[in-house]
């Protein structure tokens, strides 16, 4: 199995804002202090970590939303780490995103097949609206919905939309971040079926980001865990769960609530 | 002898029929931690909202009752009802962020309720804020006292809210939803601390979450809910033995359990939402004849 993306020392640095003079350039902050790992094709990988462990930061480098500012990002055997726009720009319809917040990532004034058809159109692909609704039917919803709002659509329909936009120009990557933290239990099981599906069908190789363990065990083949900025762990997932080796990943580990109250979580004060 | 009784409580969105909770009945204990759980839009913040007396404009409660320590919440006056709810009720609200007044340092936010609905004066306030916050564990209480909301992380502002949710010493909390906004780690350290609070200062509590995980954490009973209606309502140990409702049960089957590696999650099936809805509808024949 050859890799999709190779990641060697990864390094990225932002400007803090909050910290900066009247005059003159704001300091940095590291937020990727330096991460190797590679995706091998067809798999699915998890990203876990807390606030501000840098694994949005990660997803956005992945694709391009941010530029490095040291180390190799290398996808399919192009350099992508400071590749210009133009030049990425035949290539971005072989990655796409998903995003966390289905609301603000769906424009309220398009209609459901605008939005997915978009970015068809912006690759210059033949009949939009039909791959639209193709792809619509793809995350098991019907070609009617094409004609809806977002307004119109509970949460887990909304971010079924995000998935078709993103499988619409068949990529072979997707990067998923954080899309069932908003969800009810039951679309947020919804959707990691379908993702799953998705994956098999169409070979994709699958990124996906989340703070929380508890959803990724039946979906992902590995997990990295990350904490301020660096790789604490990258561990097949059965593995990771078995016996988790940094000592962040355990801690993560035991503060999901399981739905089992014969499981001692914390000692009850009384 | 329960310290919060609702009984048949119905509010309806505002100048039409379309009910937002149906006959809603439960009882909380006064030292019982009681988890109300159910989907978005289950109306499950509805009922502390609605025994808070803080509904927004929309929704209006057009029959039931609510019993706090003995008195009938709906039939007093508003000032009256403010005072009362203010002095035996108090609130830990879902977003640490939105909650606390950016504008504002931390100790007018906590000293405010103290002064206006206890009659204390300010030092006396003041005195009680520094106590309390060093009671939720922050340390150098002075210096969060003087500090702007925007200084504080996010699971220290969670603190200050609970700090400020027990400092006028209530019989009851309502909590909404504290954790969703935090990381799973920090949300440990949250729960521990609403528990040990809870404990500490024997209130009953009334916990609003969507995650059952929680819930069988924390929660003695809990109350399950979908369209505002309550589906179950059980004490904790059976429930998660063996929950009576099929909703309740396609609820669980659908929340992750991480150390089970056969675990696979399952929607709720379209089934069971058809019979939940079905369930609401002739609640709904029942009321409008």
């Amino acid at each position: 199995m050859s890799d999709l993306y190779r990641v060697e020392d990864l390094r990225l640095s932002l400007p803090d804002m909050t910290r900066k003079p009247l005059f003159g350039a704001a300091p940095r902050i590291e937020i990727l202090k330096g991460m190797s790992f590679t995706i091998p094709k067809g798999q699915v990988l998890g990203i876990v970590g807390g606030s501000g462990s840098g694994k949005s930061t990660l997803g956005r480098a992945l694709v391009r939303l941010l530029e490095p500012t040291g180390g190799r990002v290398t996808f399919d055997g192009t350099d992508l780490t400071h590749l210009p726009e133009p030049a990425l720009r035949p290539l971005r319809h072989r990655f796409q995103m998903i995003f966390q917040d289905p609301m603000s990532s769906l424009n309220p004034r398009m209609s459901v097949a605008r939005i997915i058809a978009a970015p068809l159109s912006l690759h210059g692909r033949p009949n939009p609206r039909e791959g639209a609704l193709e792809a619509l039917e793809r995350v098991g919803l019907p070609r009617s919905f094409g004609a809806r709002f977002p307004h119109e659509l509970s949460g887990g329909q909304r971010q079924r939309i995000g998935i078709a936009r993103a499988i619409a120009l068949r990529p072979d990557f997707i990067l998923a971040d954080e899309i069932v933290s908003g969800l009810d239990v039951s679309s947020q099981a919804q959707v990691l079926s379908i993702l799953r599906n998705l994956v098999r069908e169409m070979n994709l190789t699958l990124a996906f980001i989340s703070h929380d363990l508890s959803v990724i065990r039946r979906l992902c083949d590995r997990v990295l865990v990350l904490h301020q900025g660096e790789i604490v762990e990258d561990a097949a997932c059965e593995a990771l769960f078995a016996a988790p080796q940094a000592a962040y990943t355990r801690e993560l580990l035991e503060a999901i609530p399981e739905p089992d109250p014969k499981k001692p979580w914390f000692e009850r004060a009384s | 002898m329960s310290y919060l009784r609702i009984r048949d409580l119905s509010v309806v969105l505002r100048g039409t029929r379309h009910r937002l909770l149906r006959d809603v009945s439960l009882d909380v204990s006064a030292t019982e931690v009681m988890g109300l759980v159910g989907e978005s839009g289950a109306g499950k913040s509805m009922i502390g909202k609605a025994v808070l007396g803080i509904l927004p404009r929309s929704a209006r409660i057009v029959s039931g009752s609510i019993e706090l320590d003995g008195v009938d919440l709906l039939t007093l006056p508003p000032r009256k009802r403010r005072t009362l709810v203010g002095r035996k009720a108090a609130l830990i609200p879902q977003d640490p962020l939105t909650a606390l007044n950016p504008a504002r340092r931390i100790e007018p936010q906590i000293t405010d309720r103290l002064v206006d609905i206890l009659g204390w004066d300010r030092a006396r306030a003041r005195t009680r804020a520094a106590e309390i916050l060093h009671d939720v564990h922050i340390p150098q209480p002075d210096r969060v006292l003087r500090a702007y909301p925007h200084e504080l992380s996010g699971g220290m502002r969670q603190r200050v809210l609970i700090a400020s949710a027990f400092a006028a010493e209530p019989r009851l909390i309502v909590a909404d939803e504290p954790t969703t906004a935090l990381d799973v780690t920090v949300q440990k350290q949250i729960l521990k601390l609403i528990f040990e609070m809870q404990a500490r200062h024997e209130t009953a509590l009334l916990f609003v979450t969507h995650d059952l995980g929680v819930v069988s954490k924390i929660c003695q009973r809990l109350t399950v809910l979908y369209g505002g209606l309550v589906m179950e309502e059980a004490e904790v140990g059976a429930f998660f033995d063996a929950p009576q409702h099929p909703y309740s049960r396609a609820l669980l089957a659908a929340t992750p359990r991480h150390t089970d590696p056969d675990a696979d999650l399952t929607p709720v099936p379209d089934a069971v939402i058809a019979e939940a809805r079905r369930a609401v509808a002739e609640a709904d024949l029942r009321w409008h004849t």
